[in-house]
């Protein structure tokens, strides 16, 4: 059995757990006092000695990230956290910036100063207004207490943060996109390369990182690479939030090492709804393809996943018991890429709209048979040909879904119906009434 | 514009506060753009023309701007948006059939208001919640684990006027216009308010602390 390891959790059950002053109770800013008497390159050697992978989707590795930096030209160059979390399924940064924000500011601290930065983006969806007054009172907080500003703690080290909220688009958690949208521009993505790296915000040398990522390097620096690294895998190293959603019994926030696996988690997490079996479920959202219960034993780390067929993305893992159509499931996926593809590339564009329009056909009976080749035709007319990551994403499921359960689209066809009850997989009683009205509506 | 001189002030006022966080003007226009929504309750063309000229573009490219983001509403927008998420797992969870009871209640679909201006209601997509489902929000509020009743509640109470609260947020939800001005990046004095924290949210950390774990060994 695996332990849990709650370290960005850890304080999220204290009193007012959102306070510079509980922070600071709890060891806060020790970190960056250490990281301001370091040599900036030994920073940014911890992160990469640590093997932290980027914890936003990709699993880039972050101090690789930094190292890609040009040469300080004496021009400024800046930090910006991706905050915009929306990834379906994923539902980790929000809790850690409504419980802990100062742990994120901290990291932008010591992240900022490492790479050279003086001022800082936290860059949060604009969806969710007490995510965003933590986040503005923590910056404050930390100006008043002198962890930000001008010369931070007699360090001579000067440092702005400046928190965004956006406006509602998916796309803009796409890095270049995030960088365009935070110019005050329609949020699509840039052609690459250039990198941010070398022109990212205002065509200026840029990181951008995941909250997760940026709020693992306080404790990297406190407690040490080698702590680190004594949790994790061979490759994928250090502990990251597993969100379990849906049919399990209780849903949640599970910090744990990486490579822990669906089955231990679900034990964890008092196992399926009413015992219920498992169907199917995402290990990182609604952009990495399915799984099964062929899965349980998958150590979710980059490599394993990634070997099974899918990727560890956001460690979002979304979970449909035996009572889930999942014709349904993957159409109503669908459409959500279809309404926040940015529209700039045909590929996405075109191809989401269709997608959608064929499987909303098979799910409500009316498909042919023709429509399951089709299905996958399209997807491999967007897979890779599309301009950024979304249109990618939004292959994922329609193909894993016909990998294994083909015969339950087959049927919606032969059936000219769906053969599920959908009532059965809601978390409430639907009664009888509302089903024939449902009906009617239909 | 025609916004009359005590408004115009506090908007010109208000926008140098904001363009004052960046080192670029033009990063001003998406908080420019919550701003205006607070004072008019939709991206209103006189709002358009006061934030082309607070970063020196022309109307067409903020609307160019404004259109592409789903919180920037192009008609007046009712006192509280309730949205109701319909993303796959809340739906499946029980969103579509909250959305439906929601719908025939306020007796209006997606993206539209009730004749009182009340509620603007909306089929969002996937709001970071999903350890929650399924999830409903007004004015970006969390209403967590809904169920056709509570949602109706919540509902009910707005019509009547009386205040709601939502499950992860301040005491009360504050009105659209309201919501739009935090958004914009100015605190309300609210950021305390606390309705506990989650169980989701604390599930793992409860494991780990009645099993003795420690994050290292």
């Amino acid at each position: 059995m695996t332990d849990l390891t709650p370290v960005l959790s850890a304080t999220w059950d204290a009193e007012q757990s959102w306070k510079l002053s509980t922070y600071e109770e709890h060891g806060g800013y020790r970190a960056l006092k250490k990281a301001l008497g370091m040599d900036k390159a030994d920073i940014i050697q911890a992160v990469k000695d640590s093997g932290l992978r980027g914890r936003g989707g990709a699993g880039f590795p972050t101090g690789m990230k930094w190292g890609f930096l040009p040469p300080d030209d004496g021009g400024p160059r800046y930090l910006v956290v991706n905050a915009d979390e929306s990834e379906p399924g994923t539902c980790k940064d929000i809790p850690t910036m409504l419980s802990a924000p100062q742990v994120l500011v901290e990291g932008v601290a010591i992240t900022s100063y490492a790479i050279g930065c003086n001022h800082a983006f936290i860059y949060v969806r604009g969806e969710v207004t007490h995510v965003y007054r933590r986040l503005m009172q923590a910056v404050r907080e930390a100006y008043d207490a002198g962890h930000l500003g001008k010369n931070i703690h007699g360090s001579g080290f000067d440092l702005d943060v400046t928190v965004h909220a956006g406006a509602g688009a998916y796309i803009c958690g796409e890095e270049t996109a995030l960088l365009d949208s935070l110019e005050g521009r329609r949020g699509q993505p840039r052609l690459k390369p250039p990198f941010p790296a070398v022109a990212g915000l205002y065509a200026r040398p840029t990181v951008v990182n995941n909250v997760e990522s940026i709020s693992s390097v306080p404790a990297i620096i406190d407690r040490g690479v080698e702590w680190f690294t004594s949790m994790g895998t061979e490759r994928s190293k250090g502990m990251g939030l597993f969100s379990l959603s849906g049919h399990v019994e209780r849903p949640g926030q599970y910090e744990a090492p990486l490579g822990i696996t669906l089955r231990e988690l679900l034990e964890m997490a008092g196992g399926m709804r009413g015992g219920k079996k498992l169907k199917f479920w995402t290990p990182g959202g609604s952009s990495t393809p399915i799984f099964t219960d062929e899965h349980l034993d998958t150590p979710l780390d980059y490599e394993s996943v990634g070997a099974a067929g899918s990727m560890l993305g956001t460690r979002a893992l979304q979970i449909f018991d035996e009572t889930t159509c999942v014709v349904r499931v993957v159409t109503r996926w669908t459409e959500f890429y279809k309404h926040e593809s940015c529209g700039k590339c045909t590929p996405c564009r075109e191809g989401t709209f269709w997608l959608t329009q064929i499987l909303k056909r098979v799910e409500g009976g009316q498909g042919v048979d023709a429509d399951i080749q089709q299905l996958l035709d399209t997807c491999e007319s967007i897979l890779g040909r599309a301009f950024c990551a979304l249109g990618d994403g939004a292959t994922s499921c329609i193909s894993s879904s016909i990998q294994y359960f083909r015969e339950e689209f087959e049927q919606h066809i032969t059936d000219g119906a769906c053969p599920f009850d959908h009532s059965a997989s809601a978390l409430f009683e639907v009664t009888e009434s509302t089903k024939a009205t449902e009906e009617a509506h239909a | 514009m025609t916004y009359d001189a005590d408004t115009l002030a506090q908007l010109r006022k208000d926008a140098d506060e904001i363009l004052g966080r960046y080192p670029v003007q033009r990063s001003a226009l998406l908080p420019l753009l919550h701003l205006v929504q607070s004072v008019d309750g939709y991206v209103s063309p006189d709002g358009i023309a006061f934030c082309a000229d607070a970063v020196d573009l022309t109307s067409a490219e903020v609307s160019a701007v404004a259109t592409f983001y789903t919180q920037y509403k192009r008609r007046p927008n009712g006192e509280y948006q309730v949205g109701v998420c319909t993303t796959a797992l809340c739906a499946t969870m029980g969103g579509d059939e909250i959305w439906r009871q929601l719908s025939d209640k306020c007796g209006v679909g997606h993206d539209e208001t009730t004749a009182d201006g009340k509620i603007s209601l909306e089929r969002i997509e996937c709001n970071a919640a999903c350890d929650y489902a399924p999830v409903m929000m007004v004015n970006w509020e969390f209403f967590d684990n809904m169920t056709p009743d509570r949602a109706l509640r919540v509902v009910d109470d707005i019509l009547e006027g009386r205040d709601v609260k939502p499950t992860r947020g301040p005491n009360k939800v504050s009105t659209f216009k309201e919501t739009e001005r935090v958004l914009a990046g100015f605190e309300d004095g609210k950021v305390d308010e606390d309705q506990g924290v989650g169980e989701p949210t604390l599930v793992g950390l409860k494991v780990a602390r009645e099993q003795g774990w420690k994050e290292s060994k």
